[in-house]
């Protein structure tokens, strides 16, 4: 029963961040890569003010999934990094965090743009 | 009538007859298919602990969207994702595997161009924003991290 | 105001025309006019933009086949597109053993092409002129938004760009429907900055292109059989109606909209198509086919243009437009 409520939140949240998104589509025709940066700024902003870690723990991939889970781990990168090796943390930290991520995304990307063709929409 | 306000008036008698999206179907499908896939993404999360008690919890969420890109491009390869995000708009744009599609069909678009010139210089042409857009803002909470880490 | 319309004093006749379409267009509601549906996008080419010039190729081939002419007769290709550098004119005029001229006016280029050739051919400067049009839906697509494969919902304003091609050859000698007026548009811009709202932004020049030519021609809507612009779309032909009623001319039933008629509702194409190919293939498949039969005798044929480039946009301006006008009688 326990799993259920935890999924149940997963969902409702998750939907609810990406009802959002499309909220924003329908209302202010921006277009979705700046939809996405804007998500992305908003998860930096998040971990920046430390809110981030308390939603995660009930949210877990309600938050973590949408791209603002993406802009937090950046961010959260940046600080432990920072703490850690001084002000070469602020170069370093990012990019390290999230580079499982990006390299997962090009490599893929890569890969199914040598196999795959383009089609057109019906 | 001077050109200004003729352009004025125009503008908001057009804004006024443009059609305009049903929020009803839109707004739920973003809704429930994003929400699925955030299910899905913790489903993944929770197998893999299941499966590998020792990773840490920080290297399962890893694995996690790494998983959930490789789908989004799959997805995108065999031409399912572009359907899938006419029906659910939003619900698929913000979840992580956007980011995957942003990045895969340029590259697939592109492929004509060549290897060089068509994948590798297109491939961020939708997701270089965000890329750029996190890693500035980032490291700018970094900095101010730093700084204030001097003084406190 | 200087007069915008020209007459033409022989009067060219449109001897021969070619239709090729994609098959999402070969399913839409002019499908039994077409003389070519194409079984899928790429015609048997690797990309698109190949398969755009090979519907060129076989446009102007077919069109020069209807007119019972040969090749060797043809003197002169008058041809446009919407990619950069109009590629797909200018590549598919390289296989023929013909001068060539490019034009560029967006989706309206159908009618540039056919004013143009219509003058060199009544000044007899030269006597077989082809004059062609085409666009492809996914080389429009990669060009000016997204690519295919991205997952993005397209807006309620947006068009469909139409695959398909369209030729006709103009003459002196020969039977056909002849071109007795022309009238080129002023670029107009009333301030339409959504790139997607392009029948909003071709509306305006449609009015003052089509206001032009009545009070040059001292015509009425009620003397033409039917008034066609080229791809409004739903939106903007209903925004052109409200214009025009502002000016005190009303459009009745004799005016339609390619772009608005061109797909059928369940084919989810929003606000109708666009394209230059949407005009000009409706014009040579389905308004040559009445024109001959005598199920209309004068029609007013007007495609739109949408002048804008995503450079342009990007640089924060707005989309002009402009309209010509064609008259063409039985």
């Amino acid at each position: 029963m326990e799993i259920f409520l935890d999924y149940l939140i997963v969902f409702l949240i998750g939907g609810f961040i990406c009802m959002i998104g499309e909220v924003l589509i329908i209302t202010t025709n921006l277009t979705p890569a700046r939809i996405l940066v804007s998500f992305v700024i908003f998860g930096v902003f998040l971990e920046a003010v430390g809110v981030f870690d308390y939603i995660s723990s009930f949210a877990k991939a309600g938050i973590n999934v949408p791209i603002i889970g993406f802009g937090a781990s950046l961010t959260k990168g940046a600080i432990s990094a920072v703490e850690s090796q001084g002000l070469l943390g602020v170069f370093t930290g990012s990019l390290t965090s999230t580079s499982g991520g990006i390299a997962a995304a090009i490599i893929f990307g890569f890969l199914f743009a040598l196999m795959c063709h383009s089609r057109t929409k019906k | 009538m001077n050109e200004k306000e003729r352009m004025k008036a125009y503008n908001k008698y057009v804004n006024a007859k443009i059609p305009k999206t049903r929020p009803f179907p839109s707004l739920f499908n973003s809704f429930w298919v994003g929400g699925l896939i955030c299910v899905i993404g913790q489903g993944i999360n929770d197998l893999l602990l299941f499966l590998m008690p020792n990773l840490s919890e920080q290297s399962a969420w890893a694995y996690t969207l790494i998983i959930l890109i490789f789908l989004a491009a799959l997805l995108t390869g065999i031409g399912v994702y572009d359907k899938l995000g006419k029906f659910a708009g939003g619900g698929t744009i913000v979840p992580i595997t956007g980011f995957s599609n942003s990045i895969t069909s340029p590259s697939i678009e592109y492929k004509c161009e060549g290897i060089v010139y068509g994948i590798c210089v297109k491939m961020f042409t939708i997701a270089g924003p965000i890329i750029v857009f996190g890693v500035v803002s980032s490291a700018f909470v970094g900095l101010i991290y730093y700084i204030v880490g001097l003084f406190v | 105001m200087k007069c915008q319309t020209i007459k033409f004093k022989k009067q060219p006749k449109i001897v021969g025309s070619y239709s090729i379409v994609g098959p999402k267009e070969g399913e839409g509601n002019f499908k039994d006019y077409f003389d070519y549906i194409m079984k899928n996008d790429f015609f048997g080419e690797k990309t698109f933009e190949k398969a755009e010039r090979k519907m060129v190729e076989n446009a102007i081939i077919g069109a020069i086949a209807k007119a019972k002419l040969e090749v060797k007769d043809v003197n002169l290709l008058v041809a446009g597109d919407l990619l950069n550098q109009i590629i797909s004119s200018s590549y598919a005029a390289r296989a023929f053993d013909f001068p060539y001229l490019g034009v560029y006016g967006a989706c309206s280029t159908m009618a540039e092409s056919m004013a143009v050739g219509a003058i060199i051919v009544d000044g007899g400067y030269y006597d077989n002129v082809v004059c062609c049009t085409t666009s492809h839906f996914s080389t429009a697509e990669r060009q000016y938004r997204f690519p295919l494969e991205f997952g993005n919902q397209r807006p309620p304003v947006s068009q469909w760009t139409v695959t398909g091609a369209g030729a006709c050859v103009l003459s002196l000698k020969g039977e056909g429907p002849k071109v007795t007026m022309a009238t080129f548009g002023k670029v107009v811009d009333w301030g339409i900055v959504d790139v997607n709202n392009m029948g909003a932004a071709m509306a305006p020049s449609a009015m003052e292109t089509m206001l032009a030519h009545f009070e040059n021609t001292s015509t009425t809507p009620d003397d033409y059989d039917l008034i066609v612009t080229g791809d409004l779309g739903k939106l903007g032909s209903e925004i052109l109606i409200d214009l025009m009623e502002e000016k005190g001319i009303k459009l009745g039933l004799n005016y339609g909209d390619c772009g608005q008629m061109y797909y059928r509702r369940d084919q989810k194409t929003l606000c109708g198509g666009s394209g230059c190919g949407c005009s000009a293939t409706v014009f040579n498949s389905y308004i040559i086919n009445k024109l001959k039969k005598g199920e209309l005798k004068k029609v007013l044929f007007m495609p739109t243009g949408a002048l804008l480039s995503t450079t342009a946009t990007q640089q924060g301006e707005s989309v002009p437009g402009v309209c010509h006008a064609i008259v063409i009688e039985g």
